[in-house]
Protein backbone atom coordinates (compact mmCIF):
# COMPACT_ATOMS: atom_id res chain seq x y z
CA UNK A 1 0.00 0.00 0.00
CA UNK A 2 1.53 3.44 -0.35
CA UNK A 3 2.24 5.93 2.03
CA UNK A 4 -0.15 8.46 1.24
CA UNK A 5 -3.30 6.08 1.27
CA UNK A 6 -1.68 4.57 4.13
CA UNK A 7 -1.45 8.19 6.05
CA UNK A 8 -5.20 9.36 4.74
CA UNK A 9 -6.48 5.79 6.34
CA UNK A 10 -4.60 6.96 9.53
CA UNK A 11 -6.65 10.01 9.43
CA UNK A 12 -10.03 9.22 9.08
CA UNK A 13 -10.44 5.57 10.17
CA UNK A 14 -9.46 3.71 12.82
CA UNK A 15 -6.63 1.99 10.31
CA UNK A 16 -3.71 0.61 11.96
CA UNK A 17 -2.45 -1.85 8.78
CA UNK A 18 -5.87 -4.04 9.19
CA UNK A 19 -9.15 -2.99 10.11
CA UNK A 20 -11.57 -5.22 12.53
CA UNK A 21 -14.69 -6.10 11.17
CA UNK A 22 -16.12 -5.63 8.05
CA UNK A 23 -14.64 -2.94 5.53
CA UNK A 24 -13.97 -1.41 2.31
CA UNK A 25 -11.40 0.59 1.06
CA UNK A 26 -11.95 3.15 -1.92
CA UNK A 27 -8.88 4.42 -3.49
CA UNK A 28 -9.05 7.14 -6.59
CA UNK A 29 -12.58 5.58 -7.87
CA UNK A 30 -11.30 1.92 -7.69
CA UNK A 31 -11.44 -0.71 -4.82
CA UNK A 32 -8.17 -1.27 -2.63
CA UNK A 33 -9.49 -3.91 -0.47
CA UNK A 34 -12.54 -5.82 1.20
CA UNK A 35 -14.12 -7.81 3.45
CA UNK A 36 -17.81 -9.01 4.40
CA UNK A 37 -18.36 -10.81 7.24
CA UNK A 38 -21.06 -13.04 8.64
CA UNK A 39 -23.81 -10.58 9.53
CA UNK A 40 -22.33 -7.30 7.11
CA UNK A 41 -22.27 -7.65 3.78
CA UNK A 42 -20.72 -5.71 1.30
CA UNK A 43 -21.52 -5.71 -2.66
CA UNK A 44 -20.61 -3.80 -5.84
CA UNK A 45 -23.32 -1.78 -7.17
CA UNK A 46 -24.30 -2.98 -10.51
CA UNK A 47 -25.99 0.50 -11.67
CA UNK A 48 -23.89 2.69 -10.82
CA UNK A 49 -20.44 3.50 -9.08
CA UNK A 50 -20.53 2.52 -5.06
CA UNK A 51 -21.71 0.05 -2.49
CA UNK A 52 -24.51 -2.06 -0.97
CA UNK A 53 -24.05 -2.70 2.48
CA UNK A 54 -26.35 -4.86 4.66
CA UNK A 55 -26.73 -5.45 7.91
CA UNK A 56 -28.71 -8.68 9.05
CA UNK A 57 -31.25 -8.19 11.44
CA UNK A 58 -29.71 -8.60 15.25
CA UNK A 59 -26.38 -7.55 14.24
CA UNK A 60 -24.86 -6.86 17.53
CA UNK A 61 -21.61 -5.06 18.46
CA UNK A 62 -19.75 -5.49 14.77
CA UNK A 63 -18.20 -2.48 12.80
CA UNK A 64 -17.88 -1.78 8.51
CA UNK A 65 -15.48 0.55 8.19
CA UNK A 66 -15.91 2.39 4.31
CA UNK A 67 -12.95 4.74 3.84
CA UNK A 68 -12.74 6.39 0.42
CA UNK A 69 -8.88 8.42 -0.29
CA UNK A 70 -8.11 10.34 -3.48
CA UNK A 71 -3.97 10.59 -3.31
CA UNK A 72 -3.87 12.48 -6.18
CA UNK A 73 -4.90 15.51 -8.00
CA UNK A 74 -6.92 15.14 -11.29
CA UNK A 75 -9.16 12.41 -9.52
CA UNK A 76 -12.90 13.41 -9.50
CA UNK A 77 -14.27 10.80 -7.50
CA UNK A 78 -17.89 10.19 -7.14
CA UNK A 79 -19.56 6.83 -5.61
CA UNK A 80 -23.07 5.86 -3.67
CA UNK A 81 -22.85 4.03 -0.78
CA UNK A 82 -25.94 2.77 0.82
CA UNK A 83 -26.70 0.96 4.35
CA UNK A 84 -29.41 -1.32 4.84
CA UNK A 85 -29.66 -1.59 8.53
CA UNK A 86 -31.42 -4.30 9.82
CA UNK A 87 -34.33 -4.64 12.64
CA UNK A 88 -32.63 -4.33 16.03
CA UNK A 89 -29.13 -4.20 14.80
CA UNK A 90 -26.11 -1.84 16.65
CA UNK A 91 -23.58 -1.17 14.76
CA UNK A 92 -20.52 1.26 14.08
CA UNK A 93 -20.10 2.82 10.46
CA UNK A 94 -16.92 4.54 9.66
CA UNK A 95 -17.02 6.25 6.62
CA UNK A 96 -13.92 8.32 6.68
CA UNK A 97 -12.89 10.69 3.22
CA UNK A 98 -9.19 11.58 2.61
CA UNK A 99 -8.02 13.87 -0.26
CA UNK A 100 -4.36 14.53 -1.10
CA UNK A 101 -2.99 16.41 -4.09
CA UNK A 102 0.53 17.86 -4.33
CA UNK A 103 0.68 18.71 -8.59
CA UNK A 104 -1.65 21.90 -8.21
CA UNK A 105 -4.40 19.51 -9.64
CA UNK A 106 -7.69 19.31 -8.07
CA UNK A 107 -8.60 16.23 -5.77
CA UNK A 108 -12.47 15.82 -5.18
CA UNK A 109 -14.36 13.52 -3.52
CA UNK A 110 -18.13 13.16 -3.50
CA UNK A 111 -20.11 10.75 -1.66
CA UNK A 112 -23.69 10.40 -1.27
CA UNK A 113 -24.37 8.00 1.70
CA UNK A 114 -27.87 6.45 2.31
CA UNK A 115 -28.94 5.34 5.66
CA UNK A 116 -32.33 2.80 6.18
CA UNK A 117 -32.68 1.89 9.62
CA UNK A 118 -35.32 -0.57 10.21
CA UNK A 119 -37.28 -0.62 13.08
CA UNK A 120 -35.17 -0.51 16.42
CA UNK A 121 -31.61 -0.72 14.61
CA UNK A 122 -28.80 1.29 15.82
CA UNK A 123 -25.83 3.24 14.27
CA UNK A 124 -23.26 5.02 15.36
CA UNK A 125 -21.77 6.73 12.21
CA UNK A 126 -18.41 8.58 12.38
CA UNK A 127 -17.45 10.26 9.73
CA UNK A 128 -13.81 12.54 9.41
CA UNK A 129 -12.77 14.48 6.67
CA UNK A 130 -9.10 15.60 5.62
CA UNK A 131 -7.25 17.42 3.36
CA UNK A 132 -3.40 17.03 2.49
CA UNK A 133 -0.44 18.24 0.55
CA UNK A 134 1.07 20.84 -0.49
CA UNK A 135 0.31 23.23 -3.59
CA UNK A 136 -2.45 25.21 -5.24
CA UNK A 137 -4.63 21.80 -6.10
CA UNK A 138 -8.46 21.99 -4.64
CA UNK A 139 -9.11 19.74 -2.26
CA UNK A 140 -12.79 19.53 -1.86
CA UNK A 141 -14.89 16.90 -0.42
CA UNK A 142 -19.02 17.48 -1.09
CA UNK A 143 -21.01 14.62 1.10
CA UNK A 144 -24.17 14.08 0.76
CA UNK A 145 -25.92 11.88 3.72
CA UNK A 146 -29.57 10.77 3.32
CA UNK A 147 -31.41 9.03 6.92
CA UNK A 148 -34.21 7.20 6.75
CA UNK A 149 -35.25 6.14 10.40
CA UNK A 150 -38.25 3.40 10.91
CA UNK A 151 -39.84 3.14 14.82
CA UNK A 152 -37.26 3.31 17.37
CA UNK A 153 -34.27 3.21 15.21
CA UNK A 154 -31.18 5.51 17.03
CA UNK A 155 -28.33 7.17 15.00
CA UNK A 156 -25.22 9.18 16.38
CA UNK A 157 -23.82 11.11 13.47
CA UNK A 158 -20.37 12.35 14.34
CA UNK A 159 -18.69 14.03 11.60
CA UNK A 160 -15.32 16.41 11.61
CA UNK A 161 -13.67 18.05 8.77
CA UNK A 162 -10.67 19.77 11.03
CA UNK A 163 -8.62 21.59 8.26
CA UNK A 164 -7.17 21.19 5.40
CA UNK A 165 -9.98 20.59 2.70
CA UNK A 166 -10.28 24.13 0.13
CA UNK A 167 -13.95 23.83 -0.20
CA UNK A 168 -16.65 21.55 0.70
CA UNK A 169 -20.33 21.21 0.15
CA UNK A 170 -22.31 19.37 3.20
CA UNK A 171 -25.93 18.20 2.96
CA UNK A 172 -27.79 16.21 5.58
CA UNK A 173 -31.40 15.06 5.10
CA UNK A 174 -32.81 12.54 7.88
CA UNK A 175 -36.76 11.61 8.01
CA UNK A 176 -37.79 10.01 11.29
CA UNK A 177 -40.66 7.58 12.14
CA UNK A 178 -42.39 7.07 15.61
CA UNK A 179 -39.66 7.06 18.70
CA UNK A 180 -36.87 7.93 16.45
CA UNK A 181 -33.78 9.37 17.53
CA UNK A 182 -30.71 11.33 15.88
CA UNK A 183 -28.21 12.50 17.39
CA UNK A 184 -25.91 15.03 15.13
CA UNK A 185 -22.20 16.54 16.39
CA UNK A 186 -20.64 18.36 13.35
CA UNK A 187 -17.30 19.70 13.75
CA UNK A 188 -15.96 21.92 11.09
CA UNK A 189 -12.89 24.54 11.16
CA UNK A 190 -11.45 26.46 8.32
CA UNK A 191 -8.80 28.62 7.41
CA UNK A 192 -6.80 31.00 4.80
CA UNK A 193 -9.66 30.67 2.12
CA UNK A 194 -11.25 27.99 2.31
CA UNK A 195 -14.83 27.70 2.11
CA UNK A 196 -17.54 24.80 3.92
CA UNK A 197 -21.50 24.85 3.35
CA UNK A 198 -23.75 23.16 5.55
CA UNK A 199 -26.90 22.12 5.41
CA UNK A 200 -29.12 19.90 7.41
CA UNK A 201 -33.21 19.29 7.15
CA UNK A 202 -34.17 16.80 9.71
CA UNK A 203 -38.25 15.60 9.71
CA UNK A 204 -39.93 14.51 12.16
CA UNK A 205 -42.80 12.37 11.38
CA UNK A 206 -43.73 10.08 14.06
CA UNK A 207 -44.74 10.72 17.24
CA UNK A 208 -42.06 10.82 20.27
CA UNK A 209 -38.91 11.33 17.80
CA UNK A 210 -36.50 13.61 18.51
CA UNK A 211 -33.13 15.28 16.64
CA UNK A 212 -30.48 16.93 19.09
CA UNK A 213 -28.34 18.54 16.40
CA UNK A 214 -24.90 20.62 17.84
CA UNK A 215 -23.07 22.03 15.55
CA UNK A 216 -19.60 24.03 16.28
CA UNK A 217 -16.97 25.64 14.24
CA UNK A 218 -14.09 27.54 14.30
CA UNK A 219 -13.74 30.00 10.68
CA UNK A 220 -9.98 31.63 10.43
CA UNK A 221 -8.09 33.53 8.28
CA UNK A 222 -10.23 34.38 5.46
CA UNK A 223 -12.02 31.60 5.40
CA UNK A 224 -15.83 31.43 4.79
CA UNK A 225 -18.87 29.10 6.24
CA UNK A 226 -22.41 28.77 5.90
CA UNK A 227 -24.97 26.93 8.04
CA UNK A 228 -28.03 26.43 7.37
CA UNK A 229 -30.70 23.62 9.32
CA UNK A 230 -34.31 23.15 9.04
CA UNK A 231 -36.18 21.22 11.65
CA UNK A 232 -39.73 19.87 10.70
CA UNK A 233 -41.97 18.66 13.70
CA UNK A 234 -45.06 17.11 11.94
CA UNK A 235 -45.84 14.87 15.07
CA UNK A 236 -45.43 14.97 18.68
CA UNK A 237 -41.67 15.11 19.00
CA UNK A 238 -38.37 17.29 20.01
CA UNK A 239 -36.10 18.57 17.86
CA UNK A 240 -33.09 20.72 19.46
CA UNK A 241 -30.50 22.74 17.25
CA UNK A 242 -27.29 24.74 18.50
CA UNK A 243 -25.02 25.98 16.04
CA UNK A 244 -22.23 27.55 17.81
CA UNK A 245 -19.09 29.62 15.63
CA UNK A 246 -15.77 31.23 16.56
CA UNK A 247 -14.86 33.39 14.54
CA UNK A 248 -11.53 34.88 14.21
CA UNK A 249 -9.28 36.84 12.19
CA UNK A 250 -11.19 37.66 9.26
CA UNK A 251 -13.51 34.46 9.25
CA UNK A 252 -17.18 34.68 8.50
CA UNK A 253 -19.78 32.76 9.49
CA UNK A 254 -23.45 33.02 8.08
CA UNK A 255 -26.01 30.61 10.19
CA UNK A 256 -28.90 30.25 9.15
CA UNK A 257 -31.60 27.90 11.13
CA UNK A 258 -35.01 27.31 10.92
CA UNK A 259 -37.91 25.69 12.64
CA UNK A 260 -41.12 24.43 11.12
CA UNK A 261 -43.46 23.17 13.76
CA UNK A 262 -46.74 21.60 11.76
CA UNK A 263 -47.75 19.93 15.09
CA UNK A 264 -48.78 22.12 18.51
CA UNK A 265 -46.46 19.55 20.70
CA UNK A 266 -43.23 19.41 18.51
CA UNK A 267 -41.00 21.46 20.78
CA UNK A 268 -38.43 22.73 18.78
CA UNK A 269 -35.72 24.97 20.39
CA UNK A 270 -33.02 26.58 18.40
CA UNK A 271 -29.57 28.22 20.05
CA UNK A 272 -27.36 30.44 17.52
CA UNK A 273 -24.13 32.02 18.82
CA UNK A 274 -21.19 33.55 16.23
CA UNK A 275 -18.02 35.34 17.69
CA UNK A 276 -15.09 35.39 18.72
CA UNK A 277 -13.71 33.64 21.41
CA UNK A 278 -14.42 35.04 24.90
CA UNK A 279 -11.76 37.54 26.70
CA UNK A 280 -12.21 35.82 30.19
CA UNK A 281 -12.01 32.26 28.38
CA UNK A 282 -8.32 33.43 27.40
CA UNK A 283 -7.54 35.29 30.67
CA UNK A 284 -8.24 32.82 32.69
CA UNK A 285 -6.27 30.49 31.01
CA UNK A 286 -3.43 33.08 30.90
CA UNK A 287 -3.66 33.08 34.77
CA UNK A 288 -2.69 29.58 34.84
CA UNK A 289 0.30 30.23 32.49
CA UNK A 290 -0.76 29.64 29.22
CA UNK A 291 -0.04 32.43 26.48
CA UNK A 292 -2.42 34.15 24.99
CA UNK A 293 -1.65 31.95 21.36
CA UNK A 294 -1.68 28.72 23.40
CA UNK A 295 -4.72 29.61 25.70
CA UNK A 296 -6.81 30.06 22.36
CA UNK A 297 -5.23 27.22 20.94
CA UNK A 298 -7.06 24.98 23.99
CA UNK A 299 -9.97 26.64 23.82
CA UNK A 300 -10.33 25.97 19.94
CA UNK A 301 -8.97 22.42 20.47
CA UNK A 302 -11.32 21.43 23.50
CA UNK A 303 -14.65 23.69 21.43
CA UNK A 304 -14.32 21.23 18.42
CA UNK A 305 -13.12 18.34 20.69
CA UNK B 1 5.75 39.53 49.57
CA UNK B 2 3.38 41.57 47.81
CA UNK B 3 3.49 45.71 47.47
CA UNK B 4 0.89 47.72 45.96
CA UNK B 5 1.63 51.53 45.71
CA UNK B 6 -1.12 53.73 45.17
CA UNK B 7 -2.74 51.95 42.64
CA UNK B 8 -5.27 53.38 40.81
CA UNK B 9 -7.92 52.23 38.02
CA UNK B 10 -10.40 54.01 36.12
CA UNK B 11 -13.77 51.90 34.10
CA UNK B 12 -14.00 52.62 30.96
CA UNK B 13 -16.30 55.55 31.57
CA UNK B 14 -14.06 57.01 33.42
CA UNK B 15 -15.50 56.39 36.76
CA UNK B 16 -12.30 56.16 39.38
CA UNK B 17 -13.09 52.54 40.71
CA UNK B 18 -9.82 52.30 42.96
CA UNK B 19 -8.51 55.67 44.36
CA UNK B 20 -5.18 54.81 45.19
CA UNK B 21 -4.88 51.34 47.28
CA UNK B 22 -1.72 50.59 48.86
CA UNK B 23 -1.16 47.38 50.46
CA UNK B 24 1.48 44.97 51.77
CA UNK B 25 0.92 41.28 52.07
CA UNK B 26 4.07 40.14 53.86
CA UNK B 27 5.51 36.62 53.63
CA UNK B 28 3.83 33.65 55.08
CA UNK B 29 0.32 35.81 56.06
CA UNK B 30 -3.22 35.27 54.93
CA UNK B 31 -4.65 38.42 54.35
CA UNK B 32 -8.63 38.78 54.16
CA UNK B 33 -9.84 41.07 51.98
CA UNK B 34 -13.26 41.87 53.08
CA UNK B 35 -16.12 45.19 52.12
CA UNK B 36 -19.33 46.46 50.74
CA UNK B 37 -20.39 44.84 47.36
CA UNK B 38 -18.80 47.17 45.07
CA UNK B 39 -16.03 48.11 47.07
CA UNK B 40 -13.48 47.28 44.60
CA UNK B 41 -12.39 43.97 45.68
CA UNK B 42 -12.36 42.27 42.92
CA UNK B 43 -10.84 45.05 40.68
CA UNK B 44 -7.80 45.06 43.05
CA UNK B 45 -7.59 41.39 42.55
CA UNK B 46 -7.99 41.68 39.02
CA UNK B 47 -4.84 44.16 38.67
CA UNK B 48 -2.87 42.06 40.83
CA UNK B 49 -3.14 39.41 38.45
CA UNK B 50 -2.77 41.10 35.42
CA UNK B 51 -5.94 41.05 33.92
CA UNK B 52 -6.52 45.07 34.42
CA UNK B 53 -4.11 47.60 33.72
CA UNK B 54 -3.95 50.12 36.73
CA UNK B 55 -4.15 53.62 35.44
CA UNK B 56 -1.09 54.61 37.67
CA UNK B 57 0.68 52.81 40.78
CA UNK B 58 2.61 50.13 41.33
CA UNK B 59 2.64 45.97 42.10
CA UNK B 60 5.67 44.63 43.45
CA UNK B 61 6.47 40.85 43.55
CA UNK B 62 8.76 39.84 46.39
CA UNK B 63 10.36 43.02 45.20
CA UNK B 64 10.30 43.37 42.29
CA UNK B 65 7.88 45.57 40.07
CA UNK B 66 5.18 43.37 37.94
CA UNK B 67 2.69 46.29 37.15
CA UNK B 68 3.92 46.15 33.34
CA UNK B 69 4.11 42.51 32.66
CA UNK B 70 0.94 40.57 30.98
CA UNK B 71 -1.06 37.83 32.82
CA UNK B 72 0.89 34.95 31.52
CA UNK B 73 4.25 36.55 33.00
CA UNK B 74 2.53 37.09 36.06
CA UNK B 75 1.34 33.81 36.17
CA UNK B 76 4.35 32.60 35.34
CA UNK B 77 6.21 34.21 38.12
CA UNK B 78 4.17 32.74 40.71
CA UNK B 79 0.54 34.48 40.72
CA UNK B 80 -2.76 32.59 41.15
CA UNK B 81 -6.10 33.74 40.87
CA UNK B 82 -9.34 32.04 41.47
CA UNK B 83 -12.07 33.87 39.95
CA UNK B 84 -15.02 35.46 41.54
CA UNK B 85 -16.84 34.56 38.64
CA UNK B 86 -15.37 31.34 37.05
CA UNK B 87 -15.13 31.07 33.21
CA UNK B 88 -17.10 28.18 31.50
CA UNK B 89 -15.60 26.44 28.30
CA UNK B 90 -17.69 24.74 25.26
CA UNK B 91 -16.33 21.42 24.40
CA UNK B 92 -13.16 22.00 27.58
CA UNK B 93 -13.04 18.41 29.74
CA UNK B 94 -12.84 19.18 33.35
CA UNK B 95 -9.60 16.74 32.96
CA UNK B 96 -8.26 19.14 30.24
CA UNK B 97 -8.85 22.24 32.58
CA UNK B 98 -6.73 20.90 35.78
CA UNK B 99 -4.11 19.34 33.60
CA UNK B 100 -3.31 23.13 32.45
CA UNK B 101 -3.06 24.07 35.91
CA UNK B 102 -0.64 21.47 36.73
CA UNK B 103 1.06 22.45 33.68
CA UNK B 104 1.24 18.94 32.44
CA UNK B 105 -0.29 15.44 32.13
CA UNK B 106 -1.93 13.98 35.23
CA UNK B 107 -2.57 10.75 37.08
CA UNK B 108 -5.85 9.37 37.81
CA UNK B 109 -4.44 9.23 41.62
CA UNK B 110 -3.75 13.22 41.59
CA UNK B 111 -6.83 13.93 40.05
CA UNK B 112 -8.33 12.05 42.82
CA UNK B 113 -6.52 13.43 45.22
CA UNK B 114 -7.15 17.45 44.11
CA UNK B 115 -11.16 17.07 43.50
CA UNK B 116 -11.23 15.38 46.87
CA UNK B 117 -9.61 17.95 48.47
CA UNK B 118 -12.44 20.45 47.23
CA UNK B 119 -15.19 17.95 47.67
CA UNK B 120 -15.82 16.36 44.50
CA UNK B 121 -15.98 12.66 42.97
CA UNK B 122 -13.00 12.42 40.31
CA UNK B 123 -15.35 9.71 38.41
CA UNK B 124 -18.18 11.70 38.27
CA UNK B 125 -16.23 15.05 36.94
CA UNK B 126 -13.25 14.63 35.44
CA UNK B 127 -14.85 13.81 31.70
CA UNK B 128 -17.03 16.44 31.87
CA UNK B 129 -17.05 19.56 29.82
CA UNK B 130 -16.81 23.09 31.95
CA UNK B 131 -19.61 24.14 30.55
CA UNK B 132 -22.90 25.23 31.91
CA UNK B 133 -23.99 22.25 32.99
CA UNK B 134 -21.69 22.18 36.24
CA UNK B 135 -23.65 23.85 38.88
CA UNK B 136 -22.49 27.04 40.65
CA UNK B 137 -21.14 25.41 43.39
CA UNK B 138 -19.77 22.64 41.33
CA UNK B 139 -17.81 25.47 39.08
CA UNK B 140 -16.56 26.96 42.43
CA UNK B 141 -15.46 23.79 43.35
CA UNK B 142 -13.00 23.39 40.22
CA UNK B 143 -12.25 27.16 39.49
CA UNK B 144 -10.40 26.14 43.69
CA UNK B 145 -9.04 22.91 42.57
CA UNK B 146 -7.10 25.08 39.31
CA UNK B 147 -5.32 27.25 41.74
CA UNK B 148 -4.67 24.79 44.56
CA UNK B 149 -2.57 22.44 41.92
CA UNK B 150 -0.06 25.76 41.04
CA UNK B 151 1.42 26.30 44.55
CA UNK B 152 2.17 29.68 43.95
CA UNK B 153 4.04 32.09 45.78
CA UNK B 154 0.61 34.63 45.54
CA UNK B 155 -2.67 32.90 45.97
CA UNK B 156 -6.57 35.16 45.58
CA UNK B 157 -9.13 33.62 46.15
CA UNK B 158 -11.93 35.69 45.22
CA UNK B 159 -15.20 34.93 47.35
CA UNK B 160 -14.08 31.33 47.26
CA UNK B 161 -17.30 30.49 49.61
CA UNK B 162 -20.00 31.55 47.09
CA UNK B 163 -22.48 28.59 46.15
CA UNK B 164 -20.19 26.52 48.69
CA UNK B 165 -23.43 24.42 50.62
CA UNK B 166 -23.59 24.68 54.33
CA UNK B 167 -22.11 20.91 54.70
CA UNK B 168 -19.22 21.45 52.87
CA UNK B 169 -18.45 25.10 54.17
CA UNK B 170 -16.48 23.71 57.02
CA UNK B 171 -13.76 21.25 54.91
CA UNK B 172 -13.38 24.19 52.38
CA UNK B 173 -12.36 26.08 55.57
CA UNK B 174 -10.00 23.20 56.19
CA UNK B 175 -8.24 23.75 53.24
CA UNK B 176 -7.59 26.92 53.34
CA UNK B 177 -6.14 26.53 56.62
CA UNK B 178 -3.92 23.47 55.32
CA UNK B 179 -2.50 25.54 52.47
CA UNK B 180 -2.05 28.65 55.33
CA UNK B 181 -0.04 25.94 57.55
CA UNK B 182 2.07 24.69 53.74
CA UNK B 183 2.18 27.81 51.65
CA UNK B 184 5.54 29.19 50.72
CA UNK B 185 4.45 32.92 50.28
CA UNK B 186 1.22 34.95 51.00
CA UNK B 187 -2.54 34.07 50.15
CA UNK B 188 -5.29 37.10 49.71
CA UNK B 189 -8.88 35.81 49.95
CA UNK B 190 -11.60 37.90 49.15
CA UNK B 191 -14.41 37.05 51.41
CA UNK B 192 -17.76 38.05 53.68
CA UNK B 193 -17.66 35.63 55.55
CA UNK B 194 -16.71 35.64 58.85
CA UNK B 195 -15.33 32.41 59.38
CA UNK B 196 -12.88 32.79 56.83
CA UNK B 197 -12.21 36.41 58.38
CA UNK B 198 -11.47 34.01 61.56
CA UNK B 199 -8.91 32.14 60.19
CA UNK B 200 -7.35 35.20 58.33
CA UNK B 201 -3.49 36.53 60.36
CA UNK B 202 -4.74 40.18 58.44
CA UNK B 203 -7.63 41.96 57.48
CA UNK B 204 -8.07 44.40 55.31
CA UNK B 205 -11.55 46.29 54.54
CA UNK B 206 -11.98 48.12 51.09
CA UNK B 207 -14.18 50.09 50.14
CA UNK B 208 -15.51 53.17 47.93
CA UNK B 209 -12.19 52.15 46.22
CA UNK B 210 -10.08 52.59 48.86
CA UNK B 211 -8.42 51.18 52.21
CA UNK B 212 -10.52 51.95 55.42
CA UNK B 213 -8.76 49.62 57.47
CA UNK B 214 -5.79 47.20 57.49
CA UNK B 215 -4.54 45.56 60.65
CA UNK B 216 -3.86 41.99 62.44
CA UNK B 217 -7.12 39.81 62.30
CA UNK B 218 -7.28 40.00 66.19
CA UNK B 219 -7.70 43.86 66.36
CA UNK B 220 -10.24 44.21 62.65
CA UNK B 221 -12.71 41.49 63.12
CA UNK B 222 -13.91 42.64 66.64
CA UNK B 223 -14.44 45.94 64.87
CA UNK B 224 -16.07 44.73 61.59
CA UNK B 225 -18.63 43.08 64.16
CA UNK B 226 -19.50 45.98 66.19
CA UNK B 227 -19.52 47.73 62.70
CA UNK B 228 -21.71 45.97 61.47
CA UNK B 229 -24.49 46.07 64.21
CA UNK B 230 -24.07 49.55 63.40
CA UNK B 231 -25.40 48.97 59.64
CA UNK B 232 -28.02 46.93 60.88
CA UNK B 233 -29.19 50.43 62.87
CA UNK B 234 -28.70 52.77 60.15
CA UNK B 235 -31.62 50.65 58.50
CA UNK B 236 -33.81 51.24 61.61
CA UNK B 237 -32.60 55.00 61.37
CA UNK B 238 -33.67 55.56 58.16
CA UNK B 239 -37.16 53.33 58.68
CA UNK B 240 -37.57 55.81 61.42
CA UNK B 241 -37.01 58.81 59.89
CA UNK B 242 -39.27 58.02 57.17
CA UNK B 243 -42.07 57.22 59.55
N1 LIG C 1 -15.44 47.25 33.57
C1 LIG C 1 -16.20 47.99 34.40
N2 LIG C 1 -16.99 48.96 33.92
C2 LIG C 1 -17.74 49.70 34.74
N3 LIG C 1 -17.79 49.54 36.07
C3 LIG C 1 -17.02 48.59 36.60
C4 LIG C 1 -16.20 47.76 35.80
N4 LIG C 1 -15.57 46.88 36.60
C5 LIG C 1 -15.99 47.15 37.84
N5 LIG C 1 -16.85 48.18 37.85
C6 LIG C 1 -17.50 48.77 39.02
O1 LIG C 1 -16.52 48.93 40.00
C7 LIG C 1 -17.06 48.74 41.27
C8 LIG C 1 -16.22 47.73 42.03
O2 LIG C 1 -16.46 46.45 41.48
P1 LIG C 1 -15.81 45.16 42.10
O3 LIG C 1 -16.26 44.00 41.29
O4 LIG C 1 -14.37 45.36 42.24
O5 LIG C 1 -16.51 45.12 43.53
P2 LIG C 1 -16.34 44.08 44.71
O6 LIG C 1 -15.79 44.80 45.87
O7 LIG C 1 -15.61 42.89 44.27
O8 LIG C 1 -17.86 43.72 45.01
P3 LIG C 1 -18.54 42.33 45.44
O9 LIG C 1 -18.41 42.22 46.93
O10 LIG C 1 -19.99 42.54 45.07
O11 LIG C 1 -17.92 41.24 44.68
C9 LIG C 1 -18.51 48.32 41.07
O12 LIG C 1 -19.33 49.44 41.27
C10 LIG C 1 -18.53 47.89 39.64
O13 LIG C 1 -19.79 48.09 39.08
MG1 LIG D 1 -16.10 40.95 43.90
Amino acid sequence: MNQILDGLLKMVSDWNGKFEGAFNIRENGGCAGRRSTEHIKIETKQDKPGLDIRILPGTKGESVSIPACVTHGGVDDLTYNDFYVGEDADVTIVAGCGVHTETGEPARHNGVHRFFLAKGARVKYLEKHVGTGKGAGIRRIDPVTEVFMEEDAVMIMETSQIGGVDSTARITHATLGKNAKLHIHERLLTEGVQQARTEFEVVMNGAGAGVDLISRSVARGDSRQSYRSVITGNAPCTGHSECDAIIGENGSVAAAPELVANNADAALIHEAAIGKIAGEQILKLQTLGLTEREAEAKIVEGFLR
Amino acid sequence: MLELKDIVWRAPDGEAILKGVSLTVPDDTLMAITGPNGGGKTTLARVIAGLEKPESGAILLDGEDITNLNVTERARRGVSYAFQQPVRFKGLLVRQLLELAAGGEMGERRMCEVLSRVGLCAREYIDREVNATLSGGEIKRIEIATVLLRHTRLTIFDEPEAGIDLWSFGNLIDVFKDLREHMHGSMLIISHQERILQIADRIAVIAGGVLTREGAAGEVFPELMSDAGGNRACCGRREGFAG
